[in-house]
């Protein structure tokens, strides 16, 4: 048997009192797919740093192909042949392909002849591995999928044996996202190693040979992907047994709460965010709207919440129109309105990161006279609310003192949604409920937001997770490009059938 | 987790800031071939030594915790307000007009009067750059600090060729009239050895009332809730409905109209009449002051006496060694800024390293 292509021995990282890693093993045969899976905080990040050279571990080794390597750099990892595609792509936009792949291991200070030596290499290996990219492309006109593929392309160029990817399906296309997996098919073909990161079991399942589930900075177990299953993994992830169906009774419409009409959104720079669209939810009804991000989702959220104004169209809820252009369209309006908005970025909007989540849970709601005490705020009264909510929404620490910051990313979403679902708004708007959420906490929101609908509420629901939307949504709206490109029940449709409207592929054109 | 104590992060770092910064002040007068130890003595003397000292110190003291407050508030809104300097002049042009042409009949009176007209003054001065900044994205940094030049030339103009008294070759007004001078700390204090012509006088007690109100604002307010919102994250504050626009423009009126009162001290208080450039750089020591106190009122009180300390004490210092210029007291205060404003994270960064290891570790 020959020696692994990674193995990790006892490695350890602790930031502060906070210890990312235990004394963690791995072992990964070449020419496998391994995948690692757990929760946010788990400790998956911080081992993929230490690996590339960010971090350097507080003990441990590394044994590439059988021998010590010490990885003090990227550099360092670069030489151990070890390549790695980030979440966030790190590509100079306005730059070709070829451009974007030599950057930083240029021949010489002159560019040509280490371009048109790198174009050579670059069509090789695209036809060695099934890329189809054009390398003379300007990264920027490429689609998120092709970007990708750039990723992977800089790795080979660098001689990468050992590929990390981390969530590499976050931004793809179902149909997209397979491609990838048939790419990475391919590269295990040729001798590559290659180790995916995702929370998403069911990729796990689909295209990995071993898995390793981590949990509170230890590596629990490590398995073939053949002998296990989605829930046994949300077992290993979580440490206890967890709903991944969500359970709901048919939903029983009611009147219209919610009416928009032609609605138009061109943003300061002149594009048109969202052409025309028109919908309805009506009371205990939820509406899933699926899409790739970018596609306009987020403008519908953001109008609807008043944080921009629209550029023309109308909304009504209970038949009562809404100011979306003028002086009234803003988030306090929206709230007084009886609109709850769970926003996309918990971090970035949702939020004050450094203030205390007693301070958070009134936010946005912070005129609301039992808030206050004369001129003053009553602080009292606020923590109190806070601590009780905590309570009733299972947040922890249950700390009205602590800052949102020092909470989980589940927490924080919690303590979101108790601030804007405990009001009993008629209409929630939700945007990525679950993104960045631990699974545990994915089942709790999930239930408070069926509870709403149950209660005849109307909910708006904006998430790029399929699973997510097809497990939620009463009905699902597709957006492609500012428009709803389809409508479709759940139970009428599939993955495919919506990756297909995600992509732009419009009704006609499918049939044809 | 936060990194540090709060206690580490407000007292231990500004305190070993200003060490650090001692430490080069005493290398470099050591340079110049005087007694480092001797300079310091002359220089906490000279500030703290005697009621005289204490006079100018707290004198200075009350400037610094105006100009402090504002840029503070200004800092809560994540808005750097360098205009100090121009809004505190339109303050003591705010302060000379209620003064020369209003007879008031009693000091407290004319106190209440030149307190609003220096805020309306200095905030109006900052309600320009506001607009600006909130309407067309100009940045406040630049405006303001252009607005300190046109407040500075605005004055000149207006104190050579309209305030000037007939015959006078000052540029500044006539002398305010009995009944608006405040009453200086030998009337009120002078059992503690306050003499007459001592500087101090009750504008000192207006400050710290403006140290309580900031506070009050800041973190019991509503608005400042807004304001320390907007500050932290303006897509938040959209996101909650607070209106980027109003904020800015509150937290800059405010900013200005504290400033602006630092005119009550110095122009009602001290000289009883407006003289050109008066503010002579308070408006920038705020900045500091500011940045040192943590941009909290409990800080700025504190930065402001480190400052009229220096202030003074190096005023003795000049006088005492001669061999210390003008300028050595300068390159002191600089160093003093320097080290707490603009190296804070060279002490900070060891400091949290080192609380880190020594906390705990969790499982």
């Amino acid at each position: 048997m020959t020696a692994p292509a990674i193995e990790l021995k006892g490695i350890s990282k602790a930031f502060g009192p906070v210890q990312a890693n235990k004394d963690i093993s791995l072992s990964v045969q070449k020419g496998a797919i391994h995948g690692i899976v757990g929760e946010n905080g788990a400790g998956k990040s911080t081992l993929m740093s230490i690996l590339y050279g960010f971090y350097k571990a507080d003990a441990g080794e590394i044994w590439i192909n059988g021998q010590q390597t010490p990885i003090p750099d990227s550099q360092a990892a670069i030489r151990a042949g070890i390549g790695m595609v980030h979440q966030h792509f790190k590509l100079v936009e306005n730059f070709t392909v070829v451009e974007n792949v030599i950057l930083g291991a240029e021949d010489g200070a002159l560019i040509r002849p280490s371009v048109a030596k790198a174009r050579k290499l670059l069509i090789e290996l695209e036809k060695e591995y099934g890329l189809e990219v054009n390398p003379d492309a300007v990264v920027e006109d490429l689609s998120v999928g092709h970007q990708q593929r750039v990723e992977i392309l800089k790795q080979l160029y660098r001689q990468a044996d050992i590929l990390i990817l981390d969530e590499p399906t976050g931004v793809l296309t179902p149909s997209e996202a397979d491609q990838l997996f048939r790419i990475l098919g391919r590269l295990k073909d040729e001798g590559k190693t290659i180790i995916l990161i995702t929370h998403k079991l069911r990729e796990i399942m689909d295209v990995t040979d071993t898995v390793s589930v981590m949990r509170r900075g230890e590596m629990t177990a490590t398995v073939k992907t053949a002998e296990t299953s989605p829930a046994g993994l949300a077992e290993l992830m979580v440490g206890r047994k967890v709903l991944l169906e969500v359970e709901k009774k048919a939903a029983t419409p009611g009147e219209v709460v919610l009416d928009v009409k032609d609605l138009r959104v061109v943003d300061s720079t002149g594009v048109e965010r969202l052409k025309s669209i028109s919908f309805q939810i009506r009371a205990g009804e939820i509406l899933g709207i699926a899409g790739v991000a970018g596609n306009g989702q987020s403008e519908l959220l953001e109008v609807l919440g008043g944080m921009i104004p629209a550029t023309s169209g109308s909304v009504t809820l209970h038949g009562q129109p809404i100011d979306i252009t003028g002086r009234e369209s803003d988030g306090q309006s929206r709230r007084r309105r009886g609109i709850g908005h769970v926003p996309e970025d918990r971090q970035v909007e949702g939020l004050i990161m450094p203030y205390e989540a007693w301070e958070n849970v009134a936010f946005g709601y912070h005129h609301d006279p039992k808030y206050q005490a004369g001129i003053l705020m009553n602080n009292s009264a606020i923590k109190a609310d806070c601590a009780e909510k905590m309570e009733r929404y299972d947040v922890r620490p249950p700390n009205p003192r602590l800052p949102a910051r020092n909470f989980s990313g589940g927490n924080q979403q919690k303590i979101v949604v108790a601030r804007e679902m405990d009001r009993h708004p008629d209409l929630l708007l939700v945007g990525q409920p679950t993104r960045g959420v631990d699974i545990g906490a994915i089942e709790f929101i999930h239930k408070q937001i069926i509870a709403l609908r149950d209660a005849g509420k109307a909910v708006l629901l904006v998430s790029v997770e399929l699973d997510e939307i097809l497990g939620l949504s009463d009905r699902i709206a597709v957006m492609f490009d500012g428009v709803i490109s389809g409508e479709r029940l759940p139970e009428d449709t599939n993955e495919g059938d919506l990756g297909l409207l995600m992509a732009g592929v419009t009704e006609r054109q499918g049939a044809a | 987790m936060d990194k540090m104590p709060k206690w580490a992060d407000v007292i231990l770092i500004p305190l070993i800031s200003v060490l650090l910064a001692l430490l080069a002040s005493g290398a470099v007068v050591a340079f110049i071939g005087e007694s480092p130890v001797e300079a310091m003595r002359i220089m906490i003397d000279g500030a703290f030594g005697s009621a005289y000292g204490w006079g100018y110190t707290l004198f200075y003291t009350t400037n610094f915790i105006f100009t402090g407050l504002a840029v503070a508030v200004a800092f809560h809104a994540r808005m750097f307000n360098i205009g100090g300097e121009g809004q505190a002049a339109l303050g003591g042009l705010g302060v000379a007009i209620m003064a020369l042409y209003i007879p008031w009949p009693h000091w407290s009176l004319a106190l209440i009067g030149c307190t609003i007209a220096a805020a309306l003054f200095g905030a109006a001065w900052a309600a320009i750059p506001a607009y600006l900044q909130a309407k067309r994205g100009s940045h406040i940094v630049i405006t303001t600090i252009m607005f300190n030049f046109i407040a500075s030339a605005l004055l000149v103009y207006l104190l050579v060729n309209v305030f000037r008294v007939e015959g006078s070759m000052a540029p500044e007004t006539a002398r305010f009239a009995e009944g608006t001078h405040l009453p200086s700390a030998s009337t009120f204090a002078g059992f503690l050895g306050f003499r007459p012509s001592t500087p101090l006088n009750v504008s000192f007690f207006v400050a710290l009332a403006a140290c309580v109100a900031v506070w009050l604002l800041i973190w019991r307010t509503r608005l400042g809730y807004e304001i320390r919102a907007f500050g932290h994250s303006e897509t938040a504050a959209v996101y909650a409905g607070i209106s980027p626009v109003k904020i800015t423009m509150i937290a800059m009126l405010i900013s200005g109209a504290l400033a602006g009162m630092m005119a009550i001290n110095s122009v009602q208080g001290e000289a009883e009449r407006l003289v050109i450039d008066y503010v002579q750089g308070a408006g920038f020591v705020g900045i500091a002051v500011a940045l040192m106190g943590r941009s909290h009122p409990v800080g700025v009180l504190l930065a402001a006496l480190l400052f009229g300390a220096l202030y003074q004490g190096g005023a003795e210092l000049e006088f005492e060694m001669p061999a210390i210029s003008r300028e050595m007291i300068v390159v002191i205060q600089a160093l003093v800024i320097l080290f707490t404003g603009a190296l804070d994270n060279m002490v900070r960064m060891p400091m949290e390293k080192l609380f880190l290891s020594l906390r705990p570790r969790s499982e």
